[in-house]
């Protein structure tokens, strides 16, 4: 039953993707293609980031990522987590396994909002296809306008979480 | 080229920590299976969400909805494209340029770009899985404002483009 339950979601949308192929075949079939496409997609990412993630989790030592990127570590410690982000070339779901384990080893909340802030949106290999497209005015400003952006949000969003709920997120990280 | 770097690191890590210690290597593996198979639901939900959505808003759906619409309703509607949609930017930087010779303003295209990369909606569920609600709803909805703004201000610099 448990199982079923963890599944719930996977099951609703399957069944209204059958569904929607009913109805609307040729919808219906661009839907399964496209998650078909994404899912070898996933499938190649995921097991060298879990694997890579798992070797991370028993070698590196918590107080070495504590004195990195911990509490305490100042602007080192953000610098490492924004250029650990905007190093990064997968897509945002990839970045989230990346962040548990970062709390895992215990680095502070803060640097992993400005890692996944710099994740998602200041990608360092994007950054040259991004500027021929649009060209060097767009990238660079929106790269500039996005660092404060994104320390800001990092911020915020964790001055709305109190030092119970940011236990818990530590917690919930451990038991995942 | 991104899959190429990550299995080559992953393969020499692998053994480089087999040579060093079997025993822990093996550890290794089982907790990388571990977090895998307990966040497979969330991953598989959100691949169903993503087929689901890009079908409804695929590159044409995208440029008639943001190529027409104009004004603060533009934005608007420019930034939800965005934020519920999830494409490369190997495809989005392309179409953005395009809409934009194609004679659409500015602001909503760097609306479209800035939220497609901040918010992810689709990929709510994993995040929430990760973070618990209250935060993945406060980073995405902070994100979402935020994306506007940015494409505010750099509608009123004159060297963007």
């Amino acid at each position: 039953m448990g199982s079923i339950r963890r599944y719930k979601w996977v099951i609703l949308l399957g069944f209204l993707l059958l569904i929607s192929y009913i109805i609307k075949p040729d919808f219906g079939l661009k839907a399964v293609n496209l998650t078909w496409y994404n899912f070898k997609q996933m499938l190649s990412v995921l097991p060298p980031i879990f694997i890579i993630l798992g070797l991370l989790d028993v070698w590196v030592p918590k107080e070495t990522m504590i004195r990195l990127m911990g509490k305490g570590s100042g602007l080192r410690g953000g610098t490492l987590a924004f250029l650990m982000g905007a190093a990064a070339a997968g897509p945002l779901y990839a970045a989230f396994p990346v962040a548990q384990m970062l709390l895992i080893k215990e680095a502070s909340l803060i640097n992993i909002f400005i890692f996944i802030g710099a994740w998602s949106t200041t990608k360092i290999p994007m950054f040259l296809f991004e500027t021929s497209a649009l060209g060097m005015g767009f990238s660079l400003s929106r790269l500039l306008l996005n660092i404060p952006i994104i320390i800001i949000i990092a911020i915020l969003t964790l001055k709305i979480c109190s030092p119970r709920e940011q236990l818990a997120i530590y917690e919930n990280a451990k038991n995942l | 080229m991104f899959t190429f770097f990550l299995y080559s690191t992953a393969i020499s890590f692998l053994v480089y920590s087999f040579y060093k210690d079997k025993k822990k290597t093996k550890q290794a593996l089982k907790k990388g299976y571990k977090s895998f198979t307990n966040i497979l639901p969330e991953f598989l939900t959100v691949l169903l969400l993503i087929g689901l959505v890009l079908s409804l808003l695929n590159p044409q759906n995208i440029s008639k909805l943001i190529g027409s619409s104009s004004g603060i309703l533009g934005i608007l509607i420019a930034s939800i494209v965005g934020a519920i949609t999830l494409i490369p930017g190997f495809i989005a930087f392309p179409l953005a340029k395009a809409l934009l010779d194609y004679g659409a303003a500015l602001v909503p295209i760097a609306a479209f770009v800035s939220s497609l990369m901040m918010v992810g909606v689709v990929t709510i569920p994993l995040e929430i899985k990760y973070f618990g609600k209250k935060l993945t709803y406060t980073r995405n909805g902070l994100a979402f404002v935020f994306s506007i703004l940015i494409a505010l201000l750099m509608g009123v610099m004159p060297w963007v483009v």
